[in-house]
């Protein structure tokens, strides 16, 4: 079985995946599975219907507010990363955190380095599937590089100028 | 001045550690050139033609005096003497090694420097007035705002991997020294009548291939709102703005594109539904505002025995106090500006002995406070009118005695092809020749104000946009050609420069600058600037007699 990284309690671990990512070329399989936002809009419920769990792929140039009605029944939400420097997905995963109070798993995939680990992480991502071959101790080590920060985040750090007040 | 604490150290050591490992998976292959550019560039380091340059933030161009002497030694131990001063108010060495920048970013973390975000496509290092805090004209410290604005765009999460660099200004005060307005984002702080803080929002501004004068998106944003505000300009830009072409992705074209008005709409939609989460606490703001209090001014009279005696005694002087002294807040004190434009020298180059005499002079003259201008130049904003003779003297015995400021030969010019790989046109040099065509300070006075900026590619790095006096270098067949604009400013009055006539070969440029003040100064009116005249009599006169020249 394929495997991500994931973050629970604050803690990175290599976990199974039990998602298939299906392109919009393949017919579906069994089991749970991750389309796109256009097969999700065409037969979303129709998967659902059939007691299996359904995540979908967001390409960057895609409104996550497409979603927003649909977050309560998606298990996964990927957020894509066509180039390491296409930063909109951050953005998005902000929104599905605070602003649409999306519980379920925000993935980043597509191009993933773990220079962007620490901004994945604050902006509520908790998987990861990293193209760089990190293993969950290098992303670890890269997501909790700064000991500080200074802007309140999807990940309720405390930033300095809370700290600070304390 | 803002100090750091132990936070910010932190942050600081974090980050060299972090850009130490990057330098060395670069070295040993692990990276290739493709994935190590973006995090080197976020760390200020470029690739030149000749050698790799390190851009070194100056937060709102700021330095006390043992940051300058740490430039100094890095100028000295890592590069030829010298540095450069840019119009974004950072210093930049051009002749570093790779393999030394780990060392050099770990002098600069002891003295709280670093090159952080001063490329790449993420939130750049945020000017503001360099008057501030010693100008009676602004109605708050900007710099507080700026030291803000510091904190929250260092490594922000969301706003890191942006369509295209952002830049943001702060000003206080009517008269822009910050060029506001050709920034991402300007903002002009002001009073509401019921005494509120608050400010001005103008976004879209830039200049490059598309100049854009940024247009106002809210008239008065309280002030306590800013951060909140800031990111929904951001978020919309983050998600909307192009992706596709390098050349469209500023966000001046994602305004352009949705009509000012749909743009305000959209960022005003997104920070109602964004909430004040993001904006800082009374107490952070007091924290800050209280490293900015006013430094200790002595009572003084108005008058000057020691300045008045000097300016009668000694002409160098009296010309000195004439153009680069400006009038400070506090009775008895004044601004000094160091033009860093001598005559034949490169505009914004300081050797490592001037930085150490001027860190000097802010140390004993200063209260320890230097700052750097957009205009590539540096000020002591606080010095006594009494001492302002001996630090004119110190300052003209390392060459930096020179009465120009705001003169015709202080010119902005880009590094042009003398050290950047994106240049078409040597900028450095012809602004050398311009210097020396007004190298008498009598004519270059009675010229007055006129700024001649130079770029030499479109990127337009040196501003030539926005010159009175714009000068572009452009590649015609492998020959050095240059293009002039008029009437174009950076200033409260912002404009984009208009085009004279067809290009010019490199050796017509200076003679051409010549003829355009000899018809300024035939047809100007009393008090009239350059700039003035030339928007009351259009291009008809000047474009006449450059190409009459020719023929």
């Amino acid at each position: 079985m394929p495997m991500r990284i994931s973050l629970r309690d604050g803690a990175f671990s290599l976990t199974e995946d039990p998602f298939t990512n299906v392109t919009d070329d393949w017919a579906i399989p069994q089991g749970d599975v991750i389309i796109s936002l256009t097969r999700f809009q065409a037969e979303g419920e129709a998967l659902l219907a059939q007691g299996r769990k359904v995540g979908v792929r967001l390409e960057s140039h895609e409104a996550v507010e497409a979603l927003a009605y649909d977050l309560p029944r998606l298990a996964v939400v990927a957020l894509a990363f066509p180039k390491f420097g296409d930063g909109r997905a951050y953005s998005y995963a902000r929104l599905l955190r605070d602003r649409f109070g999306y519980a379920g798993e925000v993935r980043a995939v597509g191009d993933v380095l773990r220079e962007q680990a620490g901004y994945m992480v604050r902006c509520g991502f908790d998987a990861f599937e990293p193209s760089d071959d990190s293993t969950p101790e290098i992303w670890a080590a890269a997501a909790n590089r700064y000991h500080h920060v200074y802007q309140r985040g999807a990940d309720k750090r405390a930033p300095a100028f809370t700290e600070r007040g304390a | 001045m803002y100090r750091y604490d132990s936070i910010d150290k932190a942050m600081l050591a974090d980050r060299t550690a972090e850009f130490r490992g990057q330098v060395a998976r670069r070295l040993s292959g692990e990276l290739n050139e493709d994935q190590f550019k973006p995090l080197r560039l976020r760390n200020g380091l470029y690739l030149q033609l000749h050698a790799y340059m390190l851009r070194i933030a100056v937060p709102y161009g700021s330095l006390n005096p043992t940051q300058l002497r740490k430039l100094a030694y890095l100028a000295r131990t890592y590069d030829k003497g010298y540095g450069h001063f840019t119009t974004r108010t950072n210093l930049q060495f051009h002749w570093i090694k790779l393999a030394d920048t780990p060392d050099i970013l770990d002098h600069l973390a002891q003295v709280d420097m670093h090159g952080i975000q001063t490329s790449g496509n993420c939130i750049r290092n945020v000017t503001a007035d360099p008057y501030a805090g010693a100008t009676a004209e602004e109605i708050d410290d900007p710099r507080v705002w700026a030291e803000a604005l510091r904190q929250w765009s260092t490594v922000h999460p969301e706003f890191n991997w942006l369509p295209r660099k952002f830049k943001i200004a702060v000003t206080a005060a009517p008269r822009d020294r910050t060029a506001a307005k050709t920034h991402d984002i300007g903002l002009v702080l002001k009073r509401a009548r019921d005494g509120d803080l608050g400010f001005e929002v103008m976004v879209g501004g830039g200049l490059g291939r598309l100049p854009h004068i940024a247009p106002t998106i809210r008239e008065f944003l309280p002030a306590s709102r800013l951060i909140s505000y800031l990111e929904a300009i951001l978020r919309t830009y983050n998600r909307l703005g192009r992706r596709d072409n390098i050349h469209k992705a500023r966000i001046k074209i994602l305004v352009a594109a949705l009509g000012v008005e749909e743009f305000a709409r959209q960022v005003e939609a997104e920070w109602e539904k964004g909430g004040d989460a993001a904006d800082l606490p009374d107490t952070e703001l007091a924290r800050i505002r209280d490293a900015f209090a006013p430094a200790m001014f002595e009572t003084l009279s108005d008058r000057s025995e020691a300045f008045e005696a000097a300016r009668a005694a000694t002409p160098a002087f009296a010309r000195f106090a004439r153009n680069n002294l400006k009038p400070h807040k506090v009775t008895g004190y004044t601004i000094v500006e160091i033009s860093l434009k001598a005559i034949g020298e490169t505009p914004g180059d300081a050797t490592a002995e001037q930085m150490e005499v001027v860190a000097d002079l802010g140390e004993r003259f200063g209260q320890g406070d230097i700052r750097v201008t957009h205009e590539q130049n540096l000020v002591l904003p606080h010095v006594k009118l009494d001492d302002a003779p001996a630090v004119w003297a110190a300052l003209d015995a390392a060459g930096l005695g020179t009465p120009n400021i705001n003169l015709v030969s202080d010119i902005i010019a880009c590094p042009g092809l003398d050290y950047c790989a994106l240049a078409n046109a040597r900028s450095i040099s012809v602004a050398q020749h311009i210097a020396e065509k007004f190298a008498d300070q009598d004519r270059a006075e009675l010229v007055g104000e006129l700024k001649i900026k130079i770029s030499g590619c479109i990127n337009a790095c040196g501003h030539h946009h926005v010159g009175h006096i714009g000068i572009l270098g452009v590649d015609k067949k492998g020959e050095e050609f240059y293009q002039i604009t008029l009437g174009g400013s950076g200033a409260e009055d912002a404009a984009v420069g208009s085009a004279l006539g067809p290009a010019l070969p490199y050796e017509r440029v200076a003679g051409a600058v010549d003829t355009l003040v000899d018809v300024y100064l035939r047809e100007r009116k009393d008090g009239e600037r350059f700039l003035d005249t030339f928007r009351r009599t259009g291009v008809a006169p000047f474009k006449e007699a450059v190409y009459a020249d020719a023929n």
